[in-house]
C-alpha cells in the first residue's frame, strides 16, 4: 500500500518542497538530460534573448513533479504524465511540487487516479501545470 | 519568419541511446533524487526491477544525444534563443532499465501560431522503441517560438 492507495477524489498528496535551484544544479542537469541549451547555462545568451538572466529547464521541474509521482507510488504504475510550462522558474527559485486526486476510474481493467499536478514559485507563479495517470493496487 | 507547415509529417533521422548506469546515477544526482531505486543497483533489484529505471522523463534525453539535438529546429529556421519547451506529454507503455538500447524516432505533428503570428507552435511526436522494435513509450513535445519582430 502506498499513500496513493487511501487516497479518494480531492486528496491532496504530500507536497515536495525544492531547495534553491542553483547554477550548479542547472549545469549538472544539463550534463544528465543532454539539454545543454544554452539559454540556461550562460547568462550572456539569457540576455541576448532578452531574458535577465538564465533560467531552470523546463524539463527539470518536470523531472521534481516525475520525484513526487515515484514518491506516491512505484513508477510501474505510472501510465501517462505530462504538463504545459507556464511562467519559467528563475535560478535560485524554490518551486513546491504539488499532487491532487480528481478522479479515479477503471480503465483497461484496473483502477487509475487522475492526478492534478502544479509546481509553483513561492510568489503563488504556476511554473507547470499538469496531470498524470497512475495505476492503485 | 514563420515555420513552413509544409514541414507537418516529417519523419526525423532515428536516435539511439545505450541507457548507462551511470547517466541515470547522474540524473538521479541533477534531479535531487533520493530515492535508491534510481541510482544504487542493490536497492533496484530488492523493488523487483532488473537494473537501474529509466525515470519517468529521462526518455526525453535520448534526442539529445545528436552532436546538435537542436538541428532539426534549425532546418525549420527557428532561433533557439526564442524557443519555449511550452509542453511535453510522456504515455508509458513499459518500464525501461540500464542495460537496454532504446530508439527515439520524431515525426513533425502539427505547426500553427497564435496571436497574429507572435507566437508560434511545432509539435512534434516521438516514439520510443526497444531493441526488438516494440513501444516503450509515446512522447508529445510543443514548442512555442517567439516571435517579438510581431507586434501582439
Amino acid at each position: 500500500m502506498t499513500v496513493l492507495d487511501d487516497a479518494s477524489v480531492g486528496t491532496e498528496l504530500p507536497a515536495l518542497r525544492i531547495p534553491p535551484i542553483s547554477r550548479t544544479t542547472l549545469a549538472l542537469f544539463a550534463g544528465a538530460s543532454g539539454d545543454t541549451n544554452p539559454i540556461h547555462l550562460d547568462h550572456l545568451i539569457a540576455k541576448s534573448a532578452g531574458m535577465d538572466d538564465v533560467f531552470a529547464h523546463g524539463m527539470l521541474s518536470m523531472a521534481y513533479l516525475a520525484r513526487l509521482l515515484t514518491d506516491i507510488a512505484p513508477q510501474e504504475r505510472l501510465r501517462s504524465y505530462g504538463v504545459r510550462f507556464a511562467a519559467i522558474t528563475p535560478v535560485e527559485a524554490e518551486p513546491t511540487c504539488t499532487a491532487k486526486v480528481v478522479a479515479i476510474e477503471e480503465v483497461d481493467g484496473e483502477r487509475r487516479a487522475t492526478l492534478e499536478l502544479i509546481a509553483a514559485l513561492p510568489d503563488g507563479t504556476t511554473t507547470l501545470a499538469g496531470s498524470a495517470v497512475v495505476a492503485l493496487a | 519568419m514563420g515555420v513552413d507547415p509544409a514541414a507537418i509529417g516529417t519523419v526525423l533521422e532515428p536516435v539511439s541511446m545505450d541507457i548507462e548506469r551511470g547517466r541515470l546515477v547522474a540524473f538521479a544526482r541533477a534531479t535531487g533524487q533520493l530515492d535508491p531505486v534510481y541510482s544504487d543497483l542493490d536497492a533496484a533489484k530488492n523493488a523487483g526491477h532488473r537494473d537501474l529505471p529509466v525515470p519517468p522523463t529521462f526518455l526525453f534525453a535520448i534526442e539529445q544525444e545528436l552532436p546538435n539535438a537542436f538541428q532539426w529546429g534549425l532546418d525549420l529556421g527557428i532561433d533557439l534563443r526564442y524557443v519555449l519547451h511550452g509542453g511535453q506529454d510522456f504515455s508509458y507503455h513499459r518500464m525501461a532499465y540500464a542495460g537496454e538500447r532504446l530508439t527515439a524516432t520524431s515525426t513533425i505533428a502539427e505547426v500553427y501560431t497564435k496571436r497574429g503570428g507572435a507566437l508560434e507552435f511545432v509539435v512534434k511526436k516521438t516514439a520510443v522503441t526497444d531493441e526488438s522494435g516494440s513501444l516503450v513509450a509515446d512522447l508529445t513535445l510543443t514548442l512555442v517560438v517567439r516571435h517579438p519582430e510581431v507586434a501582439a
